[in-house]
């Protein structure tokens, strides 16, 4: 069960071994979480991350291989991560994500379709899976790991910034659908994170690292508010982001 | 049956259950033949996730009332749904009062029972089961009469049992013969949490309630500076008036959720100070009404709702008289850790009762309000439970939101005891709680 701060005791990890899930999942064991299922396309790193896991407090740790460009074994691999919990799931993390090549893919239809398929599609076709086993137990948290790049589509990471306001709008709407069923949504909306997704890449203004992110998280599920920005000043940011003129914003985005 | 989402009175961790009003034991029995988990719930007032299971069966015992006729020695059974103040608003027209009371009388007997809830006069007289000849109880196995004499173990696993042995629906106890609706009471103001520990140590005794508000926002000499009010029922010779009248309604609520954040560290601190003040440095036999003595906070109804959606939490943890500078350092981390807390109850324990999981232990408790948002919280907590455990303390699950499973066995030593009962009635395991998930204390 989790507890009055919004720690957990059993989580889900879908995309397990990315940086961000791993910082989150290291701060999780050492609150409350004793078990967890990783989930992910890598066993080395799923394996990894479930040793970090439990150097952090887990006794229970899980993995789990998918792919999520098979969208349609999504429902399967959360029902297959519930069943390996084998009691209430208290949180599940959907922090599946690809940045991508933008440039390189483009002009590239299956390329484009990927990005969209694992940013977006797979996402959606999991909560689905979700929302019934967590709505059946009468409680539960789902966190849907989003971007400050949802916030408004830029020119350069469309691929990516458009699935993630795909599916960060959606989200909001899954959040509505959960009123009165003991069971929350919450978006984590992190800016610009050091990380191996983002690696060589020049980095933003209010750049953290995913240590930051975990803790602010830690923050947000105690808090119930439905975003999580991280780092929070990123709240107030993205209301100039998303009034500032179009011929400005793409001024702004080239820097 | 409706589909209902419930929380605890700190208003955090809700979860949703299917939620059923049975009103006789053959409804009950009924019920319980269908449900794969359930557990009893009475008012709501546990502060965390006691009288909740998220996905089960919750039984609202509300319709499990009455109360039946008071003997001559104050032996009276009631139905485990009434509430203390249904009890009272029939008991002190009579001239009886209730053997022990918590801080609300907005609780059921059943609940009571199922937390062996404590009040101010626990250094004399132990906490509610030690007031409880009988009761009747449901459990998967069937329904029993249970006493200290007939099947005292179920009775004394009962007591304190979080309502993890089955549905309590009826109670009997002893009460208290009262002359007047009156407490005197003797207040006095002490600069320090040294200086008020010393007083109750020294002269507790000497009255039947006792209890005291300590300052938690406050550093240096004046760290947990404290108001201690003791005294006894007034007696027709000593009373102003001769009245016996019982609890009135509550006059003021809390219309909606204030907003998260409105109880901070200057907010709080502002209304400890005020409070402080507000009391008088000595004051002797000065007449109260058993509401004001026993149970200011009914009168606002909601007050929980002050602390905004987020909630609150209450930390309530019990120490050895041995281990009184546990309090000490306790009010120490909180006062130098920022954390706003409201007004601390500090009060002492007599002597246990034979309840497995029953909270009090001789010595100290103090019990804390924190609102829940400021980051540093759950560490702060986590490491008071860390002073307390090793203190040879424990925490109140009645109160409990957050107190992680490694904790509860060292804590509570008689918990195996108690498992072996609960076994013998719920072989199934399924008299369950969100609680008992939680700290693993239900299979």
């Amino acid at each position: 069960m989790e507890n009055a701060f919004g720690q957990p005791q059993n989580v889900i990890v879908l995309g397990g071994s990315s940086d961000i899930a791993r910082a989150i999942t290291k701060k999780l064991c050492t609150a409350r979480a004793h078990t967890v299922v990783l989930a992910g396309r890598n066993q080395q790193l799923l394996d990894e991350a479930a040793k970090e896991a439990h150097e952090y407090g887990a006794t229970k740790t899980d993995t789990l291989l998918f792919q999520a460009e098979e969208v349609s074994k999504a429902g399967e691999t959360v029902s297959d991560a519930f069943d390996k919990v084998g009691e209430n799931v208290d949180l599940v993390i959907i922090a599946v994500g690809l940045l991508g090549d933008q440039r390189a893919l483009e002009n590239d239809s299956l390329g484009s379709a990927r990005m969209a398929d694992v940013n977006y599609t797979w996402p959606v076709a999991a909560l689905g899976e979700i929302r019934r086993r967590l709505v059946a137990q009468g409680n539960g948290r789902i966190l849907v790991i989003s971007s400050v790049a949802s916030v408004r589509v830029y020119r350069d990471a469309y691929l990516y910034s458009g699935a993630k306001a795909g599916l960060d709008r959606l989200c909001q709407g899954v959040a509505e659908s959960l009123k009165g069923t003991g069971v929350s949504l919450q978006l984590l909306r992190p800016g610009f994170v050091r990380s191996k997704m983002t690696a060589g890449q020049k980095e933003a203004p209010f750049t953290t690292g995913v240590n930051e992110v975990a803790e602010n998280t830690m923050r947000g599920l105690a808090s119930n508010d439905l975003v999580i920005w991280s780092p929070p000043i990123l709240k107030y940011v993205s209301i100039a982001m998303r009034l500032m003129p179009n011929q400005i914003w793409s001024k702004v985005m080239k820097r | 049956m409706s589909k209902e989402t419930l929380y605890g009175w700190g208003r955090t961790s809700p979860s949703v259950s299917d939620v059923i009003s049975p009103a006789t034991e053959l409804e009950i029995i009924k019920d319980i033949a269908t449900a794969k988990e359930f557990i009893a719930r009475g008012l709501g007032r546990s502060y965390g996730d006691a009288a909740q299971l998220g996905g089960g069966t919750v039984i609202d015992n509300r319709d499990l009332d009455g109360v039946g006729v008071i003997s001559y020695d104050g032996v009276v059974t009631v139905g485990a749904g009434t509430s203390i103040d249904e009890l009272l608003s029939f008991s002190i027209p009579q001239g009886w009062f209730v053997p022990v009371t918590p801080g609300t009388r907005q609780v059921t007997l059943g609940g009571a029972v199922a937390a062996d809830v404590h009040g101010k006069n626990h250094h004399l007289d132990g906490s509610l089961g030690n007031h409880v000849l009988e009761m009747r109880i449901i459990t998967p196995q069937g329904a029993f009469t249970i006493s200290p004499t007939n099947d005292g173990e179920l009775f004394w696993a009962t007591i304190g049992g979080m309502g993890l042995t089955g549905v309590i629906t009826t109670v009997t106890l002893k009460m208290l013969k009262i002359e007047t609706d009156l407490v005197l009471v003797d207040t006095e103001r002490y600069e320090n949490l040294d200086a008020v520990m010393s007083a109750m140590k020294s002269g507790d005794d000497a009255y039947k309630y006792s209890v005291a508000w300590v300052d938690c926002m406050t550093k240096g000499s004046s760290m947990g500076r404290a108001i201690l009010t003791r005294g006894d029922h007034a007696k027709k010779s000593d009373a102003p008036t001769k009245k016996l009248e019982g609890p009135k309604p509550a006059k003021l609520f809390v219309p909606f959720d204030a907003p998260s954040g409105l109880l901070n560290s200057f907010t709080i601190k502002a209304f400890n100070e005020l409070w402080f003040r507000a009391a008088p440095k000595k004051k002797l036999a000065q007449p109260q009404s058993l509401s004001a003595f026993f149970h200011p906070l009914d009168g606002v109804r909601d007050w929980n709702r002050l602390y905004g959606k987020r909630g609150f939490v209450q930390y309530q943890f019990a120490v050895p008289d041995s281990a009184g500078e546990t309090v000490v350092k306790a009010i120490e981390r909180l006062s130098t850790s920022g954390v706003p807390s409201f007004l601390a109850v500090l009060k002492r324990f007599g002597p246990s009762n034979n309840g497995l999981l029953s909270f009090p232990i001789p010595g100290w408790t103090l019990a804390l309000d924190l609102p829940v948002g400021p980051s540093a919280l759950p560490q702060v907590l986590d490491d008071l439970d860390e002073m307390v455990l090793s203190a040879g303390g424990r925490i109140y699950f009645a109160k409990d939101a957050r107190l992680s499973h490694d904790k509860v066995h060292a804590m509570y030593p008689r918990l195996g005891e108690f498992l072996s009962i609960k076994d013998r009635v719920d072989p199934e395991h399924r008299l369950v709680s969100d609680l008992s998930r939680r700290l693993h204390i239900g299979r």
